[in-house]
């Protein structure tokens, strides 16, 4: 029997942050959501493979979330991929523990998302910087939606934060709810562009 | 000695020790009781294995109590000593004076003439060097004040031994005197001399031990170390004891002296941990074969007779003598708890009482009625000082300690902060000074004083006063802080304070330190789930470079630490509900470490399931060769 939603959080210096630590409480208290802190974890980067493996397939939809540092993920995201996603359980030959799962990244960027275009500062979406971790998701045979993407979290009014903490937790919700329509949470460019029509009625 | 006799005795000896010293030791009694309770056993009033020869062998052993004092002269620094200089005279002759005096007294009382009183009060002031010293150095208290101030004693008792021999005759009756020359001469030589030519033959003897000690023994036992033969040097070491036991003979001082003050010269070089271990079993079996003797000299056929008197005359010695070393620690100024260390320890009369009750009695003084039953007496005090010692461990000492010496009261605590360190020692100093640095306020207690001085001298702050005391803990915010960090190093004291701490005070956390798993099994008992046994992390960082030293990549070898770390803090958990039947922990303990073998080889050597793959394990290696996992959809 499979619980619904798994958070796999990151951030190497929560009481610092203002966006994250508000998405996190929101979602923090949802019945049906695991919250799991890596950095509080694994303050050493020793990841133990096999608990993460069995909170995995405990879990039906896998959520990422984290701030963006450098266009990806923390430190210790990457340590969490390499350990646990193992060849012959995550891939390859007999790897299909993760197969038909959902995996959503939920990310906040310090630049507004005008920077992340082609023309801006940044030059890409942070959907295309997320590309190894879509790719990731497709080699374990999951399903990939579009980030929810905070954007400009340095100059965020304390009422857009709030609103955006709502959204993610509509969001977490009917992830858990199994209220989504996939294909429109595949093709958007962010699941929270327009939450509406992702969400459906 | 036919070389059969000889064996059979050896046999006996050995047999009677290795059967009855691990059993006292189980009992916690110490080694000494143990031997004495094997002479018993195996002596004339037992099963009757040793007879007369018992007298030889305990002259022969008498000589573990010279190597004793050779050692703890080597142990010793000579500005120890001199700084021992007050307790040795004024401590130790007071003991003498005093002591011999209120014997004389009660021996007055019980209707023995002047002389012989006045003998008995002095051969009852000494007491014994092998017990005490062994049951201090057993239990680690040689360097606590209260066991310093007993060897100070000690020391002063084996000088007085001298004059007190030279003094015997003239209390014996006139008649008597013409024998009085075989006596003294069998035990301490120097007869032929007179007191101008004796005294100065000891400066002498004693000017040629430091001259001979600095400017030939150090050369010699070069060469010797040189030759890499250990069993020479083995012999040296023996040979320098014998053979300044004999001079000291020879001049009429006591043999023990003469070695202790060879030990004292020799304690600079470099050659003392050599001589030490060398000297130690020689010494360690001596002395045991001594204790046997005595328990074997132990009558119990006028035990028999007599056991109220004899009970009651052990009874007194013990208590005439305890007052006397109680009172005289208090008036030098010592804390109970030392006191009571000081004064069980010195309870017993000693060895040389058997030497010079044979000597009383050789001169005429002592009549045979008062030489039997003294002997007894002696034995049997020697016998009951483990018991007295254990006593006071158990009972007295702790108890005394616990109320914190009187003069010093509990600092008064004005701060309320979030978290107490209980014991500031390597561990409580580390966890505060993290704290602090994060600017957590930390409230500190320590109860040895002189600690909180010396870091007070670093800027850093600590409370005196017990943190097992409830009031304390209290008057210093537990019932406010968040967490406590139990740092003690006591691991009795420590499950105390915890177990207090549970019940008056169940909304703190407690951090416990642990000396090692058998200790946080205890922990866990009493519930508490942060358990930091105290040298796993340092061991385990040793271990992990000696792998990288080896040639393991140092992420790797941290790696493995890690595992190691978490499947030992596992075992434990588990183990610790097992732990009463013996049988079944063993195997369970076996079985973790047997299985945390398995992870680290998995972990360390190729494999098929990785931890860490790197993205170059065999079966993905395989894959790729076969082209097999990129092709599904």
């Amino acid at each position: 029997m499979t619980a619904p939603v798994l958070v796999l959080f990151a951030h190497p210096a929560l009481e610092r942050s203002r966006i994250q630590r508000r998405l996190l409480e929101a979602i923090e208290d949802c019945p049906g959501v695991t919250v799991h802190d890596l950095y509080e974890a694994y303050p050493d980067f020793d990841v133990d493979a096999r608990r993460e493996q069995e909170l995995l397939a405990a879990h039906g939809t896998i959520v990422m979330q984290h701030p963006l540092f450098w266009y990806s993920a923390p430190a210790l995201v990457k340590q969490w991929l390499d350990l646990v996603l193992e060849h012959g359980w995550a891939y390859g030959t007999g790897g299909t523990a993760l197969a038909g799962r959902t995996l959503l990244a939920a990310v906040s960027a310090g630049g507004r998302e005008p920077a992340y275009r082609a023309e801006g500062l940044n030059g890409r979406s942070v959907r295309d910087f997320l590309a190894p971790l879509e790719q990731t998701a497709r080699l374990c045979g999951m399903d990939w939606l579009a980030p929810f993407v905070v954007h400009g979290t340095h100059a965020l009014e304390p009422s857009a934060i709030e609103r955006a903490a709502a959204e993610y937790r509509r969001v977490v919700e009917a992830l858990r709810d199994g209220r989504i329509d996939r294909a429109a949470a595949r093709a958007a460019p962010y699941l929270n562009a327009d939450l509406g029509a992702v969400l459906g009625g | 000695m036919a070389a059969e006799e000889f064996f059979r005795q050896a046999l006996v000896y050995l047999t009677a020790a290795v059967v009855s010293v691990p059993v006292a030791k189980r009992l916690g009694l110490g080694s000494v009781l143990g031997y004495l309770v094997a002479g018993a056993i195996v002596g004339p009033f037992g099963l009757g294995l040793v007879g007369e020869e018992r007298q030889d062998v305990m002259h022969f052993a008498e000589f573990g109590v010279v190597m004793m004092l050779f050692l703890v002269g080597l142990e010793l620094d000579p500005r120890m000593l001199w700084r021992l200089r007050g307790p040795i005279l004024g401590l130790g002759g007071l003991q003498v004076l005093l002591t011999a005096l209120a014997g004389a007294g009660a021996g007055l009382a019980l209707g023995l003439p002047g002389p012989v009183a006045l003998a008995a009060g002095l051969i009852l002031a000494m007491s014994s060097t092998a017990i005490a010293l062994q049951g201090l150095a057993e239990k680690g208290l040689l360097r606590t004040p209260g066991g310093q101030n007993a060897f100070a004693v000690l020391l002063f008792q084996d000088v007085a031994v001298i004059p007190i021999l030279a003094l015997l005759p003239l209390l014996a009756p006139a008649a008597a005197h013409g024998t009085a020359g075989a006596g003294p001469g069998a035990a301490h030589g120097g007869a032929g001399l007179s007191g101008g030519a004796q005294t100065l033959a000891v400066l002498g003897a004693v000017a040629l031990i430091v001259l001979l000690g600095r400017t030939l023994v150090r050369p010699a036992l070069r060469v010797i170390a040189r030759t890499r033969l250990s069993e020479l040097f083995t012999a040296a070491a023996l040979l320098i004891v014998i053979a300044i036991a004999m001079l000291m003979t020879k001049v009429g001082v006591s043999p023990a002296l003469g070695t202790f003050l060879a030990g004292v010269v020799l304690a600079g070089s470099e050659y003392r941990h050599e001589l030490v271990s060398d000297i130690e079993p020689f010494k360690g079996l001596l002395l045991g074969l001594f204790f046997i003797a005595v328990g074997a000299s132990i009558d119990f056929g006028l035990l028999a007779a007599r056991p109220g008197t004899i009970g009651l005359l052990v009874l007194g010695a013990i208590v005439l003598k305890l007052a006397v070393l109680a009172g005289l620690g208090r008036g030098f100024g010592m804390a109970a708890a030392d006191n009571a260390v000081f004064a069980l320890s010195l309870a017993q009369v000693g060895e040389f009482a058997f030497v010079l009750i044979a000597f009383a009695a050789t001169i005429g003084l002592f009549p045979a009625v008062v030489s039997g039953p003294f002997v007894a007496v002696v034995a049997l005090s020697m016998a009951a000082s483990p018991l007295l010692v254990a006593l006071g461990e158990k009972g007295i000492v702790p108890r005394l300690r616990r109320t914190p010496a009187s003069d010093r009261p509990a600092d008064p605590v004005h701060e309320q902060n979030p978290v107490i360190v209980a014991g500031f020692g390597r561990f409580g100093q580390i966890v505060a000074r993290l704290l602090r640095a994060h600017g957590v306020g930390t409230t500190v207690l320590e109860t040895d004083a002189d600690r909180i001085d010396l870091l007070r001298r670093f800027a850093q702050r600590a409370h005196y006063g017990d943190a097992s005391r409830v009031e304390l803990l209290r008057a210093a915010g537990a019932e406010q802080a968040r967490l406590l960090v139990v740092a003690i190093d006591d691991p009795g004291k420590r499950l105390e304070l915890v177990r207090a701490v549970r019940r008056h005070f169940p909304g703190l956390r407690i951090l416990a330190r642990a000396e090692d798993m058998l200790d946080a099994y205890d922990l866990l008992d009493a519930g508490v789930t942060d358990i930091y046994r105290e040298t796993l992390d340092s061991s385990l960082r040793a271990g992990a470079d000696a792998l990288r030293l080896l040639g393991v990549r140092a992420y790797a070898a941290q790696r493995a630490a890690r595992a190691f770390l978490r499947h030992d803090e596992q075992s434990v958990r588990e183990l610790a509900a097992r732990r009463s039947d013996e049988a079944a922990y063993v195997s369970a303990a076996r079985e973790r470490i047997a299985d945390l073998e398995r992870l680290m080889r998995e972990d360390l050597e190729p494999r098929e399931r990785e931890r860490d793959a790197g993205w170059d394990s065999e079966s993905l290696r395989e894959d790729a060769r076969g082209g097999g996992f990129a092709k599904r959809d």
